[in-house]
């Protein structure tokens, strides 16, 4: 498994585009983890006289309506954002696998209700899903953005993951696994599972762009991250009446939002193009 | 074709049962009272609660409110709004659905007829400058956050070359007495930046598509003979080639109603657009439940509605399919 993962890394690092994503989201990471250390969180010093500064030498991307360093802030969202993301994607694929599996190996009843459970969640468009579970959710945490995200993110990944499983089932080397006496934990375990593992890091590159951009939409229409945790749609938000006036404070976190998705989105069409041709 | 149709029919019925299940049990999931800040907002007496909470069924066991919601929803009512309070549900829909189809309509058609077009110019030119700056500018306007590039294009055409309208889909200052033409006119002026904003974050995917079915067509034997008889490359195309690599086009339409549903929510609500999108924006700051639910079962409705139509054109148009 190590060693295919590595040969796709390589080969991600062969394509150019597929570089530079990489390139680009190594070093949003890396902002990630040390921006927030280097530049103070502005939350805590707003200033209601100054208001918004330009982009000047003082302040790179200048300043919000509450004098807040817009450079900071979309530092440490970008912690929040990729936090998020990762997390909520993570969970997202694994109950994907959880559910591909048990409707592709039960099969039968199970499989029915299954499918017909996430052909249901399929038609509603998963923005809708959202707003559902978070309007009324008053002072949401952070970890319950995650779960919601993550629960809302696996229908896709579950197909996915069934089909192969149905195709894998009637392999001959899942035959042997089963005459050698391997038993039913084992087979799903060790020969399942690390097959169906190319189309899930797919899916769940992808699934971190997708992600990023609800999670913005969700902070945009006040029922994501909430303030004064800085969030790129959140500020967005906060810049929406000073559109006129202050055009950078929206400005920048929406470049942020574009970039990052981008590079993700550039590595995960490069990681289809190696682990996932037929898709491709 | 017609016991296909039935059973096809008969899926998406089932289905949308299912979502009506699915929706409601999501929405008694989360945690909170709905009642609570409309409560807290008015400073309602604890008596004037107990009398809302009746009002809304909340004090009734699940399993009732369950049977009440769908019985009503059965008979075409979908309950009373928290926000516009005595308004039914259905009515708010039924407003907001005009300005919706209009914006939708409008995008359907950018997006697949210059969509298409330039996917099969990405096919016809495959590798050369213009198939790599629209694959680029494809990727970059899908990572592009809806919301964001509406205030972008409010502030380019609305505020910096005060161009274009940025809000509403009426000039407040249109005398009444306005001639159709200066109102069709008019809405018009108001229709172009969400339309454009809108068609702009949904349309690489349907270019993709065009791009590789295109490619694909392309290479078979019949568009080579069609050249050997020596037709005109435009016929070649466009006569062609194109018409086969339409269908997985159109099937795409049932998948994209969803995200165009979604984007309409962000668009509407940036250009205060008087649609359903806004609608469920606003429903969302207010929590005004009924009216949430209500948009997500009329949107998926007519995501299922969109992706049935789109398997009865692809068995019409594709005789591959047509005859089983």
């Amino acid at each position: 498994m190590t060693g295919s993962l590595r040969r796709a890394v390589l080969q991600v690092l062969a394509s150019p585009s597929g570089r530079i994503g990489l390139l680009v989201l190594a070093l949003l990471v890396l902002v990630a983890a040390v921006g927030p250390l280097l530049v103070p969180n502005p939350a805590a010093m707003p200033d209601l006289i100054a208001g918004a500064t330009a982009p000047g030498r003082q302040h790179l991307l200048g300043t919000d309506h509450l004098n807040r360093d817009i450079l900071a802030r979309v530092v440490h969202g970008a912690r929040i954002s990729l936090t998020l993301a990762t997390l909520s994607v993570l969970l997202a694929v694994s109950l994907g696998a959880i559910v591909g599996l048990t409707a592709g190996w039960v099969g039968g009843w199970a499989d029915a209700v299954l499918m017909r459970g996430v052909d249901a969640a399929l038609a509603i468009p998963r923005l809708f899903l959202l707003l559902m579970l978070v309007a009324v959710w008053e002072q949401m945490p952070l970890s319950a953005l995650v779960a919601v995200l993550g629960a809302t993110g696996w229908f896709a990944t579950s197909r996915i993951v069934r089909g192969e499983v149905l195709r894998l089932r009637e392999e001959t080397f899942v035959d042997a696994a089963r005459a050698l006496g391997a038993g039913r934990g084992r087979i799903i375990f060790r020969h399942l599972l690390p097959n169906t593992a190319g189309p899930l890091l797919v899916a769940a590159t992808l699934g971190v762009g997708d992600v990023i951009l609800l999670e913005a939409g969700l902070s945009f229409l006040g029922v994501g991250v909430r303030p004064p945790t800085p969030s790129w749609g959140g500020m967005i938000l906060d810049g929406r009446p000073v559109l006129v006036t202050a055009p950078w404070e929206s400005l920048f976190p929406g470049l942020a939002i574009v970039i990052t998705v981008l590079a993700v989105n550039l590595v995960g069409d490069a990681l289809r193009g190696v682990l996932d041709p037929r898709s491709a | 074709m017609s016991a296909w149709l039935v059973r096809r029919t008969a899926q998406a019925v089932v289905t949308f049962v299912a979502v009506t299940v699915l929706l409601f049990v999501l929405m008694r999931l989360t945690p909170g009272d709905p009642l609570q800040r409309l409560a807290g907002d008015r400073q309602l007496s604890a008596a004037a609660v107990q009398a809302l909470r009746h009002r809304f069924g909340l004090d009734q066991p699940m399993a009732s409110q369950f049977v009440d919601f769908v019985s009503g929803a059965l008979r075409g009512d979908l309950g009373v709004s928290i926000e516009h309070y005595p308004m039914r549900v259905t009515a708010l829909l039924r407003s907001r659905l005009p300005a919706t189809l209009l914006l939708g309509g409008t995008v359907l058609l950018i997006t697949f007829g210059l969509g298409t077009w330039l996917g099969v110019l990405q096919a016809v030119r495959r590798g050369g400058a213009v198939d790599r700056w629209l694959n680029h500018v494809g990727l970059a306007l899908f990572a592009t956050p809806s919301f964001w590039l509406g205030m972008v294009l409010a502030w380019v055409f609305g505020i910096w070359l005060r161009l274009l309208p940025v809000a509403q889909m009426h000039d407040p200052l249109l005398a009444t007495d306005a001639r159709w033409v200066e109102r069709a006119g008019d809405l018009l002026r108001h229709l172009i930046l969400p339309a454009l904003t809108l068609s702009a974050v949904t349309i690489a995917i349907v270019m993709r598509y065009q791009r590789t079915a295109m490619l694909e067509v392309l290479r078979l034997d019949y568009v080579h003979a069609a050249r050997a008889r020596g037709l005109t490359e435009r016929r070649v195309i466009w006569g062609h080639a194109w018409r086969n690599a339409l269908f997985p086009v159109v099937s795409l339409f049932g998948l994209r109603l969803p995200i165009l549903a979604a984007g309409a929510v962000f668009v509407e609500q940036v250009f205060n657009w008087p649609g359903l999108g806004s609608l469920a924006a606003e429903a969302v700051g207010a929590r005004d439940y009924p009216v949430i639910l209500g948009c997500a079962l009329l949107v998926s409705a007519l995501v299922l509605v969109g992706a049935l139509l789109a398997d009865v054109a692809y068995r019409l148009l594709d005789p591959r399919v047509r005859q089983p």
